[in-house]
């Protein structure tokens, strides 16, 4: 009876030991499914969501404070994606978030800018170029249309437009959608 | 180790076709008209566009480089006549997408006078590989057989790399083109050196011609162009006219016995594969020393009253070339670029002829009959059955209709080669290419798009910690001057304590030296003496309040 307690009193310390040992010596840096999620949000760094910015909107869904559903620039394919990982049921864009827009890039009507460096200071992505009191400019490929910018812009100069698409950026589209391109030639 | 086969093997699936080429070849070769108006796109090949270096109102030759490359995989673009640039700009250019892209217009002059006259190299067999490719990188030329890649990429196997087998591309397979037939009945010389330059460039060890065995005509020429020029290492072999037995994949498929494996490269193989007409060009290039700046188009098709092949200048509109074959039939439908089976509708005529262009088809209802609603996949396997690149074409389908873009790729969607054959066969008349070929740009896109937000996200994260970084040196920067602030105040305190002492103590040594010094107090009256002693002894009180 008491070898027997004795015995299993040892192995339960012996493991306790192997366990600590285990959780310090491979411990993990950061959640791994926050870097999941994070890899399926947009990166935008909108804070459309109520976060400020998507690892900590990513660091919300995985501690179950925030809903999959928060964020307008993914739209349905992030919702998809990210129910597909955490196996829950997708659902609609909360639309207290916004819409789900096409994608946008920001420019700064150069004439009118003053160099006041407030868009600079609210760019999540350092993509906006300019020093104080010189005329600002956007670097167009690293802009992620978060819409930041625009309001801090005290002469209204910065304006979102609609990325335009170049060849090399077109699709195919679906094809029941592609009857248009029959266009006969009638010489 | 590459070796060819006695007889060719057949390929898997394809279909025999109407091969529809005897029409545009009724006539010889002719070079077209120079047009009062080039357009030039800056984009007429696969890889980054080139960058313009003309402005309007430029004067220009023929041949001078109007747009340079603008990296490893570009290629230069220039002026294929003389003339007065008159633009810079967005024009639409023959694209599925129907868009508009960069493009340099030119008002020719019709002097058609050279930039510089050009220099030919005699002996190209004596120059180093390097000097060839520069060359060829530097007359802009690109595969001419429709996917426009550089060829000077492709004439560098890369280092530790040896090519074994140069395969030359003369299939033709596709119907009604027939420029590649054209230019080897009347250039088979300028085809035959091209090959040897190429082959010179490469080290390769051995040469083939594939060539569909529908035209013997053009079997002939380049045999006896080889022998007048004595070389006897090229072999030509004729392979079964097959659709698309003139893929890149197949071709080397048909000769060699071996494939290129999936998503890898003829490279992987020890083996380069060039067009027939890309010899020419190189041919051209390096010992004429002229860079491309024309091209052979087939016009052609029920829709054109005289179908034939024209040596056309890069830039000239589509609609002239057709007015020059006698205008479009009454029975004209659809306008193509390419062929039937693999080419692309035109949105219109007014565009230009880039480097890519091999054909323009105007077909009639007949040839192209509009496509019939699709109907429900009934999985006969018909489209398994005649695929070249041995997919599972329904699957394929199956996936992309449901936009499931990653088990499409499980599926090998990316070795599709959109002949087109699973959609001419199938019963169901679904458009399975557009499915391939939305699911191939929805996937670019995708990746796009990742690696947007990977950036995005990298520089976001960057300058979190940047902010991070800038307020902890300011929170040092502060610190460290206010330590700098206090020691010497306190250093200052001292000094000024001592100071005022000194100065307390100069004023009592004055006020109580003042008691000591001698008054002007002759010739005083008594009454004067009392009033100063009065004010002596008041002053001595206030001076010393605890003494009497």
């Amino acid at each position: 009876m008491l070898t027997a307690i004795l015995a299993i009193g040892i192995m339960a310390a012996l493991f306790g030991v192997l366990l600590g040992y285990a959780s310090v010596r491979f411990k993990v840096e950061s959640d791994p499914i926050v870097d999941q999620i994070d890899a399926l949000l947009p990166q935008t760094q909108c804070g459309q969501c109520g976060f400020a910015g998507c690892r900590p909107y990513a660091e919300a869904i995985a501690a179950g404070e925030a809903d999959i559903n928060q964020c307008p620039p993914g739209g349905e394919t992030t919702i998809q994606a990210l129910s597909e990982l955490l196996g829950v049921d997708p659902k609609p864009l909360n639309a207290e978030h916004g819409e789900h827009k096409e994608q946008m890039v920001a420019i700064i009507h150069e004439e009118t800018c003053i160099g006041c460096t407030l868009c600079i200071q609210a760019c999540p992505v350092d993509a906006i170029l300019g020093a104080a009191k010189q005329m600002h400019t956007v670097i167009a490929d690293e802009c992620t249309g978060c819409e930041l910018c625009v309001s801090p812009c005290p002469v209204d100069c910065i304006e979102m437009v609609p990325v335009k698409t170049d060849i090399s950026s077109w699709k195919w589209p679906y094809p029941e959608a592609s009857e248009a391109h029959k266009l006969a030639v009638h010489g | 180790m590459v070796t060819l086969l006695d007889k060719p093997a057949a390929i898997r699936g394809g279909l025999k076709l109407p091969a529809h080429k005897a029409e545009s070849l009724r006539h010889p070769l002719q070079a077209a008209p120079l047009p009062a108006v080039l357009t030039v796109p800056v984009s007429q090949h696969i890889g980054e566009p080139a960058e313009p270096l003309v402005k309007p109102g430029d004067r220009v030759g023929k041949g001078q480089p109007i747009a340079r490359a603008s990296g490893y995989i570009s290629a230069p673009v220039h002026a294929p006549s003389s003339g007065t640039v008159t633009d810079v700009g967005d024009f639409p250019v023959p694209h599925p997408s129907g868009l508009s892209a960069t493009c340099i217009r030119i008002r020719t002059d019709g002097e058609d006078r050279w930039f510089e006259e050009p220099v030919g190299i005699a002996d190209p067999f004596s120059l180093d590989p390097a000097v060839i490719r520069h060359r060829v990188r530097a007359a802009g030329i690109v595969g001419l057989g429709g996917a426009g890649f550089p060829t000077s990429v492709k004439l560098n196997a890369g280092p530790d790399r040896e090519v074994e087998l140069l395969v030359i591309n003369a299939a033709e397979c596709e119907p009604y083109i027939s420029c590649d037939e054209a230019l080897m009945c009347a250039r088979p010389r300028d085809v035959i050196e091209g090959i040897r330059i190429i082959r010179h460039a490469l080290q390769a060890r051995q040469v083939v011609i594939g060539i569909e065995d529908n035209m013997p005509g053009a079997l002939q020429c380049l045999r006896e162009a080889a022998e007048r020029a004595g070389e006897t290492a090229v072999r030509i072999v004729p392979v079964p006219s097959i659709y698309p037995a003139g893929g890149e994949k197949q071709l080397i498929y048909t000769l060699t016995g071996e494939e290129v494996p999936s998503q890898g490269l003829p490279i992987d193989l020890g083996i380069v594969c060039h067009n027939v007409g890309t010899a020419a060009a190189v041919y051209r290039a390096v010992v004429c020393g002229e860079p491309l700046i024309s091209r052979i188009v087939t016009v052609t098709g029920g829709g054109i009253r005289e179908p034939r092949n024209l040596d056309v200048r890069i830039g000239t509109p589509i609609d002239e070339l057709i007015g020059r074959c006698g205008g479009y039939s009454d029975v004209v439908d659809r306008l193509l670029m390419g062929g039937p089976m693999m080419g692309f509708s035109l949105l219109s005529d007014n565009l230009p002829v880039v480097k890519t262009t091999n054909c323009l088809l105007a077909t009639s209802v007949r040839e192209t009959p509009p496509q019939p609603p699709a109907r429900a996949c009934i999985r006969c396997s018909k489209c398994v059955e005649v695929c070249p690149a041995g997919l599972l074409p329904q699957q394929l389908y199956w996936y992309a209709h449901a936009r499931d873009f990653d088990k499409i790729q499980d599926y090998s969607l990316f070795d599709c080669i959109e002949c087109g054959c699973c959609a001419q066969v199938c019963p169901s008349r679904i458009p399975l290419v557009q499915y391939y070929r939305y699911a191939k740009t929805e996937i670019w896109d995708l990746e796009r798009q990742r690696r947007k937000s990977d950036l995005a996200r990298k520089r976001h994260e960057f300058r979190l910690e940047r902010l991070e970084r800038e307020k902890r040196e300011l929170e040092e920067r502060r610190s460290k001057a206010k330590k700098a602030l206090n020691r010497p105040k306190a250093g200052n305190a001292d000094a000024k304590k001592a100071e005022i002492e000194a100065a307390l103590a100069r004023v009592k040594a004055r006020k109580s030296s003042q008691a000591a010094q001698a008054r002007n107090t002759d010739n005083l009256t008594d009454e004067q003496r009392a009033r100063i002693a009065e004010v002596d002894a008041r002053r001595a009180a206030r001076n010393n309040p605890q003494g009497n």
